[in-house]
């Protein structure tokens, strides 16, 4: 399970950064096709969009990463494993 | 010690809690079950969807800032008590929320509106994020040893009761004022924000009364209080790593379900299916009243077996389900799928309305409505409105009949089109039970998930460290739900397919629940925590 739980992280790293160029890619396209006044209201979307979901894939990037490095093998039973 | 033994004062402090963790929900959800009207009063008149998407991304701005508002009030919280804290959360959402309803529209302050309303709309979604960590953990920390689940489910209750007060309170007003008066400038949508601050001042009296959190009064009284909550929740890789975990692994997928049941379904019956306003929200409002018990279940049941699984299970059976119960929606409302009544002189009534636009008397708009009932006791109303605009003004003395075809210029090339639908008995409790069965699965991942958040922290940052990860899975990605789900169906929209594919949005709730039970299965304990004072 541990060697699932470490490979998976990998999985995780390479999601999280498909989801950011995903998300990047799909804002260059509705934001260069969208036309007049809808182009304003389509920046806006995407900015939000875009403001949101990046820091989150980063925490997913991390997360992927930690289980890479075997840091969910064993979660803490204790409040005392939790401060190092 | 650990949790409080006398059954009377359990019953207190969930009572006091939960009503004011209601009142906020409810505060928060009347803005969602309004943007429609909303739209219309704090946007353009002319602005059609991209109005309802700046009222959807308004919405979703509230719960965007929820996170940050975990971030103050859960600091806060952890130095100076819980009390405390979700009694200045409770002031401030009272506050905005009474504001919002004294904002004019746009017509009368133009962009101001809109931008005092994001505003206030951010105040909300800030006293939202430091509430319900709060009211959580001030009620885990009182709940006894091996009960946690079941007392803290009271809590999880009070998010759906609170979309219920606000859908009860909202159908009661505009049944007695009509459709007109309710959404007219200062009509009776404002009503239920400004009754927002009468349940607040109960609310804020009955928590003056409560007892601060024992346990936080052992860490207070020992000296044990941390002294910068969020540098030890988030600046220490072992508890950062919990707070990942729990984003992740749980609280994501509940989001996604959570809002998909109550909010998106709501949104889907009345925007795709056309189910009128009244009959969409008596649906919600039954299925919701059927479903609650259900929270406190399997609370009650996550004592038993552990809360994992039954908040996994919640999740891949929305997965696997929520295709087709949103396909069976359309079925259930199509007018394919009825008979007429057999007396044809029944099966149709249509009526005309001339008149002269008021802001051009060159333009006449014609509204034609015809009604087409069914056997099974359902009744379609189609509303067209036609514009001709004439080659002459019009004498509004005069009453309008017929219109002269010598008269007309031209007219509009796209009549537009109002659809609503009232179901019959049968196809009413259909979607009844279809909206149960996703309420359903809002129990099973929302009525055990504070009692897993507060068992996987220390007592001495608690209140920071759920909050987040509760917040950006709940606020953030579930409040996402309706406006990214609109947003993924105009994308699909083409001039060959207006309509786009409506299903089309449920791939966000379901994306993420995917990640979210694959995760949840292989990261996740299923160990309950008997003790919580560490």
């Amino acid at each position: 399970m541990n060697t699932i739980k470490k490979l998976l992280g990998y999985v995780w790293m390479l999601l999280a950064l498909a989801i950011i160029l995903f998300l990047v890619y799909e804002a260059k396209i509705k934001i260069s096709t969208a036309t007049d006044i809808a182009k304003a209201n389509t920046m806006l979307q995407w900015s939000i969009i875009l403001l949101i979901f990046t820091p989150i894939c980063i925490g997913f990037f991390i997360f992927g990463k930690y289980a890479s490095e075997h840091a969910y093998d064993h979660l803490p039973e204790s409040s005392l494993e939790i401060e190092d | 010690m650990n949790g409080t033994k006398q059954p009377s004062k359990i019953a207190f402090v969930i009572g006091a809690s939960s009503v004011g963790t209601l009142i906020e929900w409810y505060d928060f959800y009347i803005f969602g079950m309004l943007a429609t009207i909303l739209s219309k009063q704090f946007f353009p008149v002319d602005a059609g969807t991209s109005a309802l998407l700046s009222t959807l991304a308004i919405f979703a701005a509230g719960f965007i800032v929820r996170p940050f508002g975990a971030l103050v009030f859960g600091r806060l919280g952890d130095l100076i008590g819980r009390k405390h804290t979700f009694l200045l959360t409770l002031v401030i959402m009272g506050g905005s929320t009474f504001a919002i309803g004294l904002v004019p529209s746009y017509t009368s302050i133009g962009w101001w509106a809109p931008i005092l309303v994001l505003v206030l709309r951010l105040l909300q979604g800030l006293a939202l994020g430091g509430e319900y960590g709060g009211a959580a953990t001030y009620v885990a920390e009182h709940a006894p040893a091996g009960e946690r689940g079941y007392w803290t489910s009271w809590i999880q209750t009070t998010a759906t009761l609170g979309l219920f007060l606000a859908l009860g309170v909202i159908i009661l007003i505009r049944s007695n004022q009509g459709v007109d008066q309710f959404s007219a400038e200062w009509g009776g949508w404002r009503y239920p924000f400004w009754i927002s601050i009468l349940l607040v001042g109960v609310s804020v009296l009955i928590r003056m009364r409560m007892s601060e959190s024992p346990m936080f009064v052992k860490l207070k009284t020992e000296g044990k209080v941390s002294t910068n909550p969020l540098k030890e929740s988030f600046g220490h890789r072992a508890n950062f790593k919990m707070v990942l975990l729990a984003l992740f692994g749980a609280v994501m997928g509940q989001g996604v379900v959570w809002y998909t049941g109550q909010f998106y379904a709501q949104s889907f019956i009345e925007t795709v299916c056309k189910i009128d306003f009244i009959q969409s929200r008596n649906i919600m409002l039954v299925a919701i009243l059927m479903a609650t018990p259900c929270f406190v279940l399997f609370g009650w049941l996550s004592d038993k077996i552990g809360r994992k699984w039954i908040m996994l299970s919640g999740m891949l059976l929305a997965v696997i389900t929520y295709r087709p119960i949103y396909k069976e929606f359309i079925a259930i409302t199509a007018a394919s799928n009825r008979m007429h009544i057999i007396d044809h002189r029944l099966t149709h009534s249509q009526t005309a309305f001339p008149m002269i636009d008021a802001k051009d008397n060159k333009k006449l708009i014609i509204r034609t409505q015809m009604d087409t009932f069914y056997l099974d006791g359902s009744v379609f109303k189609y509303q067209k409105t036609d514009t001709i605009v004439l080659k002459q003004a019009m004498d509004g003395s005069r009453p309008i009949t017929l219109v002269n075809p010598n008269m007309i210029a031209y007219q509009s090339a796209k009549p537009h089109l109002v659809v609503e639908k009232t179901l019959g008995k049968a196809a009413f409790w259909d979607m009844v039970w279809l909206v149960f069965i996703q309420i359903v699965y809002v129990t099973m991942v929302y009525g055990p998930i504070a009692a897993f958040l507060v068992e996987m922290f220390p007592t001495k940052i608690r209140y920071t460290s759920m909050s987040l990860p509760y917040h950006i899975g709940n606020g953030v990605f579930g409040g996402l739900v309706p406006f990214l789900g609109t947003l993924i169906v105009e994308f699909t929209k083409s001039d060959a397919h207006p309509n786009g594919d409506v299903l089309a949005g449920l791939w966000y709730p379901i994306g993420v629940a995917i990640v979210c039970v694959v995760i949840g299965a292989i990261y996740l304990q299923n160990k309950i925590d008997k003790n919580v004072m560490d």
